[in-house]
């Protein structure tokens, strides 16, 4: 019994030693996300436009209902989309926009702190999503 | 000249600013340990579980205890409708009062001599010197019980009372363990004044003459026995992990001081680390001879309080908390035996030593 105690103490003595610490302090030092990580949309952009040629696959096989997309034609007879929104406090997040887009112009970023006062802040317009 | 001791008889103005002085120091000090007490449990222990404990409030976290102690004083002072109110508010204070009378009868260092109008003072560095210094302890201890099922009986919720009923049923148990450990070292110093023990404890050890000077009769040399069964009973009679049943979280919400909030609830707090600065002064003083040591007087008994505060946090750490009946099995059937047979034995060995 006293073995066992003392193993535990000594366990416990030997975290107390600097460096054993496993946290991360978090607002001042963040982790990197993996590559897989499903945060804030991204349209992306080309030369000239975005690479969106508003096919309306996102806002079909999106769960939520949480892409608004209205499509037109440019100067040169290409589609693209006039308004391109997403809803995030509806969007779950679950990332079948960017399997389903046939160009790879949507993508997910690793920004995850999306935190803001407004209600309207949390629909994101095309200029935001094109960052 | 020899110096005379300071009392009431030769310079009753003298003694009164002296006395006034050492309670003023005493408390002050005891009260900033209990404080930073707080903020060392919660990083030692935060290390320990490899975390950081608080680091936010000020360089380190250091000013955590303060924004504690802010945050809980502005809170709202609850009372419930059910309570009985007296009670209710009688409870805190009657917790915290013991654990810091306790205090006034400790030896924190040897005595300060000053030279004052041509007469030299002695002032013993200990508030009072009762001749019954560890039946006073021993007293206060008992006291402590009071508050906490007080607090749960008056509380009126079904928590408070459970965490209540444990406290009386551990601490009386655990009480008589410790008790009769300490019976030991009266038998070996005759006296039941505490710094009487510290003088006895500056003996040579064992009294074997041979010995190099500096090698002290501690007790915790010729009473090893005593020694445990004494720090994990008063362990007990404190609520320390990992005997806290009293206000174990994961039945009982938070025991005994579930319905108390604000001030309340910080006394109750200050409570539990005024008991556990206390206990360390007072196995420091009967086990580890008290103030005697290498260092000047006050920092040797600093060292020993700190030593066994870290200890206490060190098993708060390490060891998850008993069941209910392994906890009474522990006290009665393994502790109570134990410390009688060690006061048979020391009875016998005292008996053929002399």
């Amino acid at each position: 019994m006293f073995k066992e105690f003392a193993k535990g103490l000594s366990i416990t003595l030997k975290h107390l030693l600097p460096g054993n610490s496993t946290t991360v302090e978090y607002p001042k030092q963040k982790l990197k996300m993996s590559p897989r990580f499903r945060g804030l949309h991204r349209l992306v952009p080309t030369q000239t436009r975005e690479k969106c040629v508003a096919c309306y696959l996102c806002p079909t096989v999106c769960p939520a209902k949480c892409i608004t997309v209205e499509s037109t034609e440019n100067e040169q007879g290409e589609k693209y989309p006039k308004v391109y929104k997403i809803d995030l406090l509806r969007c779950i997040f679950c990332g079948y926009c960017v399997e389903a887009c046939p160009v790879e112009a949507l993508e997910m970023s690793d920004t995850y702190e999306l935190a803001n006062f407004k209600r309207e802040d949390f629909t994101f317009e095309k200029e935001r999503l094109l960052r | 000249m020899t110096p005379e001791v300071l009392s009431l008889s030769n310079a009753p103005a003298l003694w009164a600013a002296a006395m006034l002085a050492k309670i003023l120091v005493a408390f002050s000090v005891l009260m900033g340990i209990v404080a930073y007490a707080t903020w060392v449990e919660r990083k030692v222990i935060g290390r320990m579980q490899t975390r950081l404990g608080p680091t936010m409030t000020g360089p380190k976290g250091l000013l955590q205890p303060i924004a504690d102690g802010i945050k809980l004083f502005f809170k709202e002072d609850i009372i419930p409708n059910e309570a009985s109110k007296f009670a209710f508010v009688l409870a805190p204070m009657m917790i915290l009062a013991p654990a810091l009378i306790s205090m006034a009868v400790i030896p924190f260092g040897n005595a300060y001599e000053f030279t004052f109008q041509g007469v030299t003072y002695l002032v013993p560095l200990q508030i009072t010197d009762l001749n019954i210094g560890v039946l006073f302890i021993m007293a206060m201890a008992g006291l402590g019980v009071y508050g906490i099922v007080l607090a749960g009986l008056a509380s009126n919720s079904k928590y408070s009372l459970l965490g209540g009923i444990r406290a009386s049923a551990q601490m009386i148990s655990y009480e008589l363990a410790a008790g009769l450990s300490i019976i030991a070292i009266f038998m070996l110093s005759e006296t039941l004044s505490l710094s009487g023990i510290v003088a006895a404890q500056q003996q040579p050890l064992w009294g074997i003459t041979a010995f190099p000077s500096w090698m002290h009769n501690w007790y915790i040399f010729s009473q090893p026995l005593a020694f445990g069964l004494f720090v994990v009973g008063s362990m007990a009679e404190i609520n320390r992990t990992p005997f806290d049943l009293p206000e174990a979280e994961t039945e009982l919400v938070s025991g005994f001081c579930t319905e108390y909030s604000s001030m309340k609830y910080a006394l109750f707090f200050m409570a539990e680390y005024a008991n556990m600065v206390t206990i360390s002064a007072i196995s420091a003083t009967l086990f580890l001879g008290g103030w005697d040591g290498p260092f000047p007087g006050v920092i040797n008994f600093l060292i020993k309080v700190f030593g066994f505060m870290f200890f206490f946090i060190w098993i708060r750490a390490t060891f998850p908390r008993l069941r209910y009946d392994q906890l009474m099995q522990m006290g009665w059937k393994v502790m109570l035996p134990l410390a009688i047979g060690n006061i048979v034995l020391t009875a016998v060995a005292v008996l053929l030593w002399q």
